[in-house]
Formats: structure tokens, C-alpha cells, sequence
């Protein structure tokens, strides 16, 4: 079974959300790494160290990657026949895979938790209902083409030998591609998101834009990301980058504090998964009671200055 | 210029969602309401065709019913309405949504795409990079500002550590996070107007396409449940007990 797994780069190396799917490929067949990047013998090393046999280099330079890699993916995988590809649902995984598949007429299983192949395509598990119930979806198709949710699997190392690197050739698509002119990083304090042991997070109860400084200095001792639902972001209060949720992102710290977050579905099933969960929240009935190791009902204005003076006291 | 913005009416988040039995597809009232994050596409639609001189029409897939949350779009300020009902689309996955819209879209004709990033109701996230592919145009994503001329667009597309600066000119397919433009509200003229404005049914036929076949799901399970810890009042000195369980989980 030949199983290809999309791995963005971060920072010069393998993103984690693409090693923890390598995780679960290498149980599931051979498995070829797509690397979104430039090569080098650490890319090789670490993709190798993860499972890879084989390791596609695709590097775009400065086109947006999504239609010239899913054009070039598109021919190498009809002429191998990979049984899936696997992707991490993330920015531009997802460009990939969806025009991925348009390109090759096959569907997509979104948003999976779990990826099984079955003889004919795969299946995946997926959470509805903000985790509630779990769907179980199926595809019968090659190659099935499966996006997963980061933190669904544990990247860890398998000790294999460096990969074998090859370069996918990307088909010049003329002046009617995108460009990247250029990039930015936002100034950013503290761990990612998607990769801090805690993570502060807040939503309307808060009451205002300007509160939310009071959670970045909540943060800051604690070394944690900062977090948001989808209500803030939508008022504009926070940048999207910072959605925890199932239109945003996917977080599995060890510990989570929601500040002023009532709980909705669309909120709790991408946190819901946090090793620890403390939550403040001035409703004693909010959903987010019903996930959180510790609840204190209170107003955030008046528990989280004290919290912070505790914290930079020590 | 013409501006298409795809729009998708849902069962009202508000209420809780049900599942049909047997093919396990989201049940849809009659009365559904516009996905609130079109409403950034529609809004982004509006300022650019009035910018650049041209019109906004709104592109749809799923049983009309009472059309209000398409009317909601239509109140906001766009000039027609195409929906793409057919009791064959019922189930329809992202591939046959893409096909289906990208069908309507050709035959009203494009210059520029805006979409949504995803839908509350079935967020399956790729349908705009699918559209972009099955059109043979750019997919320019995730945008939370977008400049736009005639012939060419230019946007700041959020990554995981900030934003790149990505352009491309036209046609091109166009995705937008929430919070891209403050969306308007709807006058009361508006809303009167958009009871007379144009919305053109069309079925798979009029398209001359077929649907696929739907994704099958196999089944539906009740999740672990996590359990609820302690729960305290705040007395004044609650954020002591945070402070305590911090040092025990040793985060502190």
C-alpha cells in the first residue's frame, strides 16, 4: 500500500501538523512525503526519522502553491496510483488538496479525527455536533484524498533512515497564476497556537476589544498562546489567527483556560480535547462547564486581574 | 465587472442540528437562514462592484423553501439570485458542490468569485479551491483584506505566523475570513427591494450535469463524554483555586 502525506514547512523543517499524520501513514503502508519547501539533508532526515521512504520535494517559490503542486501532484498520482493522500486541514494543505481532487474528480474526506483504509478507499471519523457524536464517513475511490485535523495523531519519531529525495516538477501555469509578493510575520509573544502547553483564550464575556489585553498579560507568565472564539473574531476584536474552533483551529494544550467563553458547539470542538480545563465564566448554566476540571462562575473583569497580580507576584 | 458571491443557506445555528435517519444528511427546515460568514463575502461583492462599476449576483446550492436566507443576502444589496435546487443534490459532498456552482457560475458568466472560507454547517473548507480548479482560474484564500481593480486582485492571506501579500489578475476565485469588511446591515428599504429582486431557479438539467454520488456516512456515534470537574462561586479568592491547580498540573 503506497500512502502520501502533505507536509507544509515551518521554520525551515517539517510542520508538525503533517509529522503527526506520518505518524499514523507508516501503519498504514509505504509512505512518500509531499515536502511543501526547498529541500536539504535535514528535511530528508527528520522526514525519514517520521516514517518516509521517499520524500516529493515541491517548492513553489514565490507562486502560490495550491494550483501548480496540485497539477503536478495530479499526474504523479495517476501514474502511481497512490491508495490515499493525506493532508493536514490546514491553509495550504487544504488549497492542495482541493484542487487536488477537483483535478482528479474524487471527493475529499474533511475534517477527519481518525483515517482507516478499507479495500476500496478509506473511512474517516469525524466529530459533529461540536463532539457529541462522531460520524463515520466513506470514500470508494483512488486515491481516496483525506484531510485531518491537526492534533488527531502524535508525531513522534520511528527512527528510520534519511528519505530518498526526488523533486516534483512544477508545470509553469503562465500569467495567469498567483503570486506571493510578499510575506509578514505578525509580532508574536510566547508560543504558536497550535503548538503551546497552554493556551488563554477568550470570548464575549470578556465585554470589549480593549479586555483582551488583560489576556495576553494573563498569558505571559503562564509562557501560554493566546486564544479566541468565533464571536470576538467576527466583531473584529482579534485577528483570525486566533479562532480556536471548527472553523479555526484545533488546539491540544495541556491546559486550557476559557475566559468569559459561554461554550458553544463550534467552540468546544477544537479544545475540547485539552488535557486540563479551567474555565470562568459569569453564567453558572454555560456548556462550558460541562468539559472544564475547574469551573469558577464569576465575572472574568474581577477573578483575572487578581490571577495575573498572583502570577507576576511570584 | 461581474462579481459573483456564493452563498449557502443553513438551519439556524441557533437551534440544535438534526441528523436523518439512515444516510445520516443534516436535516433542512423550510425557513433557513443566510451563513453568517457569506454575509463578509456579500459585503466584500458590494464594495467591489460598486467600486469598479459592475453588479453582484448570488450564487446557491440546496432546497430553496421560503428563500429568506437568501432574501437576507439580496436585502444587503445584491442584484439578483441564482439557486441551484434539484432533489438529486440531496447528501451532494464538496466536489459535487464545487461542480454544481462552478456550472451556474459559467453560464451567468464571472470576473471575479468571493466565497466564504467554509460553511458553519458542513465546513468541509475546500469548495472554493475546487470551484477555483473546475473554473481554471487562480484560488487567491483565506483573504482578511482584499483590493481589487478591474483586472487584477490583491489580498493579504492569512498563515500560520502572519500574512503574505498574494495577487493575480482576473478571473480569479476569491475565499474570505470573517472579519475581511464590516458587513452592512439591512435597510428597510433594502429589505423591501429584495422582495422583488430576480431569483432564478435552476435544476442539474438546466445545468446538463448530473450529480455524484453522495458520501456515504456509515454511522453515527455518541462521543465519550468528558466529565464535568468542580465547580465554584467566585467569593473573591476563586483565583486561588486556579492558582493551586496550575501548580499541581506544575504549569507554574
Amino acid at each position: 500500500m503506497s500512502v502520501w502525506v502533505f507536509v507544509e514547512s515551518s521554520e525551515g523543517g517539517p510542520a508538525s501538523a503533517g509529522l503527526e499524520i506520518m505518524s499514523r501513514a507508516r501503519e498504514l503502508g509505504e509512505v512518500t512525503a509531499i515536502y511543501l519547501g526547498s529541500a536539504s539533508d535535514e528535511v530528508a532526515a527528520t522526514l525519514g526519522d517520521h516514517g518516509a521512504a521517499r520524500v516529493l520535494v515541491a517548492d513553489p517559490g514565490d507562486r502560490l502553491a495550491a494550483a501548480p503542486v496540485a497539477a503536478a501532484l495530479a499526474a504523479r498520482a495517476e501514474s502511481e496510483q497512490p491508495q490515499a493522500i493525506l493532508f493536514a486541514q490546514t491553509y495550504d494543505s487544504r488549497d492542495v488538496a482541493g484542487r487536488l481532487a477537483a483535478r482528479l474528480g474524487v471527493g475529499v474526506l474533511s475534517n477527519a479525527n481518525a483515517v482507516r483504509l478499507t479495500d476500496s478507499g478509506a473511512e474517516t471519523d469525524h466529530e459533529v455536533f461540536g463532539g457529541t457524536e462522531i460520524a463515520t464517513a466513506a470514500i470508494e475511490q483512488r486515491p481516496a484524498i483525506v484531510i485531518v485535523r491537526p492534533k488527531s495523531y502524535t508525531a513522534e519519531p520511528a527512527g528510520g533512515s534519511p528519505a530518498a529525495v526526488e523533486t516534483l516538477d512544477l508545470p509553469d501555469a503562465g500569467a495567469a497564476e498567483a503570486k506571493v509578493v510578499e510575506s509578514h510575520a505578525e509580532e508574536r509573544e510566547g508560543p504558536q497556537l497550535g503548538d503551546a502547553k497552554v493556551v488563554v483564550a477568550a470570548g464575549r464575556g470578556i465585554g470589549s476589544a480593549e479586555a483582551y489585553e488583560m489576556i495576553e498579560r494573563l498569558a505571559k507568565p503562564l509562557n501560554a498562546a493566546t486564544g479566541a472564539t468565533r464571536a470576538i473574531v467576527d466583531s473584529g476584536w482579534v485577528p483570525y489567527s486566533k479562532q480556536v474552533g471548527q472553523t479555526g483551529k484545533t488546539v491540544k494544550p495541556d491546559v486550557y483556560i476559557a475566559v468569559g467563553i459561554s461554550g458553544a458547539m463550534q467552540h468546544l470542538v477544537g479544545m475540547k480535547d485539552s488535557g486540563t480545563i479551567i474555565a470562568i465564566n459569569k453564567d453558572p448554566d454555560a456548556p462550558i462547564f460541562s468539559v472544564a476540571d475547574l469551573g469558577i462562575v464569576g465575572d472574568a473583569g474581577q477573578v483575572v486581574p487578581k490571577l495575573i497580580e498572583a502570577l507576576e507576584s511570584r | 465587472m461581474r462579481v459573483v458571491a456564493c452563498v449557502k443557506q443553513i438551519p439556524d445555528p441557533s437551534t440544535p442540528y438534526k441528523l436523518e435517519e439512515g444516510t445520516g444528511w443534516l436535516l433542512r427546515p423550510n425557513d433557513q437562514v443566510l451563513d453568517d460568514t457569506d454575509r463578509y463575502g456579500v459585503e466584500m461583492g458590494l464594495q467591489i462592484a460598486q467600486a469598479n462599476g459592475g453588479t453582484l449576483t448570488l450564487v446557491s446550492m440546496g432546497p430553496t423553501g421560503s428563500a429568506q436566507g437568501i432574501r437576507q443576502a439580496l436585502a444587503m444589496g445584491a442584484d439578483k439570485a441564482v439557486i441551484v435546487d434539484d432533489a438529486t443534490l440531496r447528501g451532494a459532498d464538496a466536489l459535487t458542490t464545487a461542480r454544481v456552482l462552478a456550472a451556474a457560475i459559467g453560464k451567468e458568466g464571472f470576473d471575479l468569485v468571493i466565497t466564504g472560507t467554509e460553511s458553519t454547517d458542513g465546513y468541509a473548507g475546500v469548495v472554493p479551491q475546487m470551484l477555483a480548479e473546475l473554473l481554471g482560474v487562480p484560488s487567491l484564500t483565506y483573504a482578511t483584506s482584499v483590493e481589487a481593480s478591474s483586472d487584477q486582485v490583491k489580498i493579504h492571506r492569512q498563515t500560520v505566523t502572519g500574512y503574505d501579500v498574494v495577487t493575480s489578475g482576473l478571473p480569479a476565485v476569491l475565499s474570505v475570513t470573517a472579519g475581511v469588511v464590516e458587513p452592512r446591515y439591512p435597510t428597510f428599504k433594502g429589505i423591501m427591494d429584495a422582495k422583488k429582486k430576480p431569483l432564478e431557479t435552476l435544476t442539474l438539467a438546466d445545468l446538463g450535469i448530473e450529480a455524484g454520488p453522495a458520501q456515504e456516512v456509515t454511522g453515527v456515534n455518541p462521543a465519550p463524554e468528558r466529565e464535568a470537574g468542580r465547580k465554584i462561586e467566585d467569593d473573591g479568592s476563586a483565583h486561588l483555586a486556579i492558582i493551586e491547580l496550575l501548580e499541581q498540573k506544575k504549569v507554574i
